[in-house]
């Protein structure tokens, strides 16, 4: 059977009472649900032996500036033993901006979700070492926010001193 | 240089203390490879047999800056590795002279951005900005016979009683 039919009957049977959305766009599937249910999900997807998304290829997220969930959490999953590729898509407010961690999963999404973390300011929960992957520990910014400037903000880089 | 034949025919030569010594200065260069990009690849190329640095004295590129006396930055410096630019650029010892190798070096290039640093002189002093993205070895040549015309007309008392940089240590992130 088709991967593209597999995963969202395997979701809903698994998971009678979640709510998801599958979007098919460009012959690549995307699968949007709430975020408490995150962990959960991508253990099954994992370890489901008809499926196998053994691989956690990107966790990424996105800022949408003025809607109301203002960021999403994208995570991109590869199926090594059915070649298939799925998109999983969870909506973070900026009031609560976190989201659960999935290394207990994939071990790889540590640094994925570090560079998150740096990027966006978006907190995981039960990260083992939630730090900043790229910028300074003392940064007080997320560059890859809408409202970042694009030449930073002055002074906040610091810089050695010319003698 | 035809000095063994002047020595022949009259025995000595005479010149002054500053012209000998900056004329041993600018023969042997010696640089720190800051090979931190690109430009590095172009770096390399120039200590290659075609271009061959060592016709200018320069072959010796020391990987510790503690025998270096020109540090060529060659590629871009965010503010991260700036700290490191710096630190390794205090260690080397006087007189020293910098060059900022290609665009990124010079004025941050085409990276226009929050985390690369627009230009290195904000914290070192620069003695040749080099064009070019990244410049080609002739043009790294170029430069380096242009800091040797600049040692040529240094004396040696310009670089006396100088008082030591404090070495600034940044904790490591």
């Amino acid at each position: 059977m088709n991967l593209k039919e597999l995963v969202p009957q395997k979701l809903q049977e698994k998971f009678p009472k979640l709510s998801f959305e599958f979007v098919d766009y460009r012959g690549d599937l995307s699968v949007k649900l709430e975020k408490e249910h995150i962990v959960e999900v991508c253990r099954f997807l994992k370890e489901e032996p008809e499926l196998e998304f053994r691989l956690c290829v990107d966790v990424t997220a996105i800022d949408w500036a003025k809607r109301k969930n203002r960021f999403t959490v994208v995570y991109h999953m590869f199926s090594l033993k059915h070649n298939f590729r799925l998109r999983l898509k969870a909506d973070v407010d900026e009031s609560e901006c976190c989201i659960d961690s999935v290394t207990s999963v994939w071990k790889t999404a540590d640094w994925h979700e570090r560079e998150t973390y740096d990027m966006f300011g978006i907190t995981f929960n039960n990260h083992p070492d939630l730090r900043r992957m790229y910028m300074p520990e003392e940064f007080e910014y997320y560059p890859l926010r809408k409202d970042f400037p694009l030449m930073g903000i002055p002074g906040s880089l610091p810089l050695p001193k010319k003698d | 240089m035809g000095l063994e034949a002047k020595l022949k025919e009259e025995g000595f030569i005479t010149s002054t203390i500053d012209a000998v010594i900056a004329w041993s200065r600018e023969s042997s260069v010696w640089p720190m490879p800051m090979g931190i990009s690109c430009c590095a690849i172009e770096m390399m190329a120039s200590g290659d047999p075609k271009y061959d640095i060592a016709r200018f004295g320069s072959e010796v590129m020391r990987f510790t800056p503690r025998q270096c006396d020109l540090m060529i930055v060659a590629g871009t410096v965010t503010y991260k590795m700036a700290h490191v630019v710096k630190k390794i650029y205090d260690q080397m010892p006087d007189p020293k002279w910098v060059i900022a190798m290609g665009a990124c070096t010079s004025s941050g290039g085409m990276y226009r951005s929050y985390n690369v640093v627009q230009g290195i002189d904000q914290f070192l002093p620069v003695d040749i900005y080099l064009a070019g993205c990244p410049p080609r070895p002739d043009n790294l040549l170029n430069a380096l016979i242009q800091i040797q015309d600049k040692i040529g007309r240094t004396k040696a008392r310009d670089f006396q009683d100088k008082k030591l940089p404090e070495l600034t240590v940044v904790p490591n992130n």
